[in-house]
């Protein structure tokens, strides 16, 4: 085997057993490696130094600043004596302000991991001269990216992506929640750092925006669970009733099923919208049979719309469960039904002592998942009901989730704060449940191991 | 066959009725699961205009409704959707396929020190509603001006296949039933890792690259909430889910809902042949990661 080119260091070791070069390097990145022949490495470090002050310096602390109040000048109307009009200039614009704060910190971040990064290479650089070896060249530790150090070079490119385009405006999303960026007193422009007060007022339970949140909570989480265990439940069924060894043509029934979680599920979900309206074609189809007089209110009462929408998503839901489970069926050791089978217990006490108790052992993680998905299940509620019935006065409707909500609290009613606590909260309520699950399943594979 | 038939016939007749009735039982279901499939195909095919009809099946068939999406371009011009939708979709696939592949393989078959903590964080991040960080790119891109003329297609893709890293689930869980003895063979006779990723695991992994890269070019062609966000009153860049999600307005349905229904057909095609070729590895790609 190769020497390890990256002996393991902490930073706060480093610090300790370094010498006087490792605390130089805190100051003055990239001192140790030059002083240790890694020239172009201490350069590039102190280049990378160079670069956050200057950035800091021009314009990091303004940022920084400015992120403290989220700006304090409004727009102000200013007499043009010239063209003898008055002119409007721009006051500060809080949005701004707090994206351009937020990647001032990011970068400060970035500074503090070089200067931590700085100080190890030091450190590694050192150790090699106390072996009496010569610290690696330039080269040789270039070609490490495509070798002991390759996961670098592989994650750098994907990580960025994820900071700029998920983590970045997450963290700017979630910062709204702490301002009063509404529609509300006109705060669209110019809005201060409340606190905690928009969680407080999402949370009461005597303001009209807290009982909107709470009934809100209440059907998302019926929902995901009424979702995700009859989605779960009745797959799983169809998974079995479709590998009794009776059946024939198994492929042509899978394929049947299979075909419509191929067609894009927008179009589906709308086009269920389209035949269930009340002159839509399952009434106009009932009507014609003779079954019904007045068209049926699927979307229109609240019952009613809430159990359409979760058989809508039975449709949409059983045969993707069907598809992922047929495999793991599959997998479930024969002699465990053949030594039932001897003792002479039935089909449903098969299933129940069996095959579910098997299923729930294999797949609790896909049952996150699959709940997570739920409780996020924006395109199901917005495409059929779009969260109709809705009372008066209300921004929710009876079947709106919280992330229905959120998109109209967000985008149609200018709601930024209130929105982003939504997105925290939904946040906190999937992580409490996760943990709980694996927390559980955790316990219950200690207790009995199927391998 | 003729055993098969021999084995039919010594059945008692009690349970060759409730054998008959399991196959009637999935016939209705399979029935009922694709009424909406069959209601769209007959819809584009209607001769009666207007999205509602007065009998359940069409009176009478044309061709008009396909007609229509390529000829009419008074108010969608479906064609350019197609194309947006294609430009958006093939860089995208690039794109994310690199990302998803990148992370995927890096967290299967490297070992370094930060790798559960990466996972972790991967795992936290999911748990936020996408729709979240969506929204705000949304503001982001809008501060940057990129939501008007052709840099729109950009933010697309910018945000389509930014995040993709996030989504490795499936093919970490094809890179891990690769034996990992492959890579340590080819190490302990000099192989960087680097070489072990190019010539070993890449010649096995064609087909999770092939599942990656179709499943990420059908996205955008599914996607709608984000490109209607992001497109907002800019027709020229809509794309097909956009178009199609407009034409269901209150002002356009009356005329277009047929070509809905055909356009609709036109998109699934393509979509439903991609993912009933790629359809097994839903299943690997699960029993992968269960594994963990």
């Amino acid at each position: 085997m190769k020497k390890r080119l990256t002996p393991k260091t902490t930073f706060l070791q480093a610090l300790k057993e370094g010498s006087g070069w490792e605390y130089l390097s805190a100051a003055v990145w990239g001192a140790g490696c030059a002083a240790r022949g890694q020239i172009i490495k201490g350069l590039l470090f102190l280049a990378a130094e160079a670069g956050v002050i200057g950035y800091m310096l021009s314009s990091g602390l303004y940022n920084l600043d400015k992120l403290m109040t989220l700006g304090t000048v409004g727009q102000q109307k200013v007499w043009n004596d010239e063209k003898s009009i008055f002119e409007y200039i721009d006051g500060d614009r809080s949005l701004n302000i707090l994206l351009y704060g937020i990647i001032t910190v990011a970068i400060l971040i970035c500074g503090i991991m070089l200067l931590r990064a700085s100080v190890k290479a030091s450190y590694r650089a050192g150790s090699f001269k106390k072996q009496g070896k010569r610290a690696p060249g330039f080269r040789r530790e270039l070609r490490a990216y495509a070798d002991e150090r390759l996961h670098m070079t592989l994650l750098t490119p994907p990580l960025l992506g994820i900071c700029a385009f998920t983590l970045l405006p997450l963290v700017f999303m979630a910062c709204m929640a702490f301002t009063n960026y509404s529609v509300l007193d006109k705060k669209l422009v110019l809005f201060d750092w409340v606190g905690l007060k928009n969680f407080e007022r999402t949370l009461a339970l005597n303001g009209s925006l807290g009982q909107t949140f709470w009934s809100v909570l209440g059907w998302t989480i019926l929902w995901a669970l009424a979702a995700t265990f009859s989605n779960y439940i009745l797959g799983m069924l169809l998974a079995l009733f479709i590998n009794w060894k009776e059946i024939r043509i198994k492929k042509f029934w899978r394929f049947c099923f299979v075909l419509t979680v191929a067609v894009p599920h927008f179009v589906t979900l709308l086009i269920m919208r389209q035949m269930l309206q009340p002159n839509g074609a399952v009434n106009v189809l009932l009507k014609e049979l003779g079954w019904i007089d007045s068209p049926l209110p699927f979307f229109t009462d609240t019952s009613w719309a809430r159990i359409t929408v979760i058989l809508i998503n039975i449709w949409v839901g059983v045969p993707y469960t069907l598809l992922q489970i047929t495999g793991i069926l599959q997998s479930i050791p024969q002699e465990l039904y053949e030594s039932a089978k001897v003792d002479g217990a039935n089909p449903f006490v098969t299933f129940t002592r069996i095959t579910l108790p098997y299923m729930l052992f294999v797949t609790t993680p896909y049952l996150i998942t699959v709940f997570t998905g739920n409780i996020n299940n924006f395109n199901v509620i917005y495409l059929t009901s779009a969260g109709l019935p809705r009372a008066v006065g209300s921004t929710a409707g009876d079947t709106d989730l919280l992330i229905t909500w959120l998109y109209k609290l967000t985008i149609d009613n200018q709601y930024y704060d209130v929105g982003a606590v939504i997105g925290i909260i939904t946040f906190i309520t999937l992580s409490i449940v996760s943990l709980l699950t694996f927390r559980f399943s955790g316990s219950y594979r200690n207790e009995e191991g199927f391998r | 066959m003729i055993k098969a038939s021999g084995a039919w016939k010594k059945k008692p007749a009690q349970k060759k009725i409730g054998i008959v009735l399991a196959h009637a039982f999935l016939a209705v279901l399979a029935f009922l699961w694709l009424i909406p499939i069959f209601w769209v195909i007959l819809t584009s095919f209607r001769g009666t205009k207007g999205s509602y009809s007065s009998t359940f099946l069409p009176s009478f068939y044309t061709l008009d409704n396909y007609v229509k999406l390529f000829t009419d371009f008074s108010v969608f011009n479906f064609p350019q959707m197609l194309l947006n939708t294609l430009i958006v979709a093939a860089a995208t696939c690039m794109l994310s396929t690199f990302f998803v592949v990148s992370v995927a393989y890096t967290l299967s078959r490297l070992r370094f020190s930060s790798r559960k903590k990466l996972m972790n964080a991967a795992m936290i991040i999911n748990l936020f509603p996408g729709f979240m960080s969506m929204i705000a790119n949304y503001y982001i891109f809008k501060m940057l001006g990129w939501t008007n003329g052709p840099l729109l297609r950009l933010s697309m893709i910018a945000i389509y296949s930014g995040g993709a890293g996030l989504g490795y689930h499936i093919a970490k869980g094809f890179f891990d039933t690769i034996p990992i003895a492959l890579d340590e063979a080819a190490m302990l006779d000099g192989c960087t890792k680097w070489n072990v990723l190019r010539k070993i695991v890449m010649p096995l992994s064609k087909p999770i690259i092939v599942f990656t890269l179709l499943n990420s070019f059908a996205g955008p062609f599914k996607d709608f909430m984000l490109a209607k966000i992001l497109c907002g009153p800019n027709k020229d860049y809509y794309t097909v889910a956009v178009g199609m999600y407009q034409m269901l307005e209150r002002e356009y349905i009356d005329q277009w809902f047929c070509s809905f229904a055909s356009a609709a057909v036109i998109i699934s095609i393509p979509v439903a042949s991609l993912f009933l070729a790629t359809q097994k590895y839903y299943s690997i790609g699960f029993s992968g990661s269960v594994k963990g």
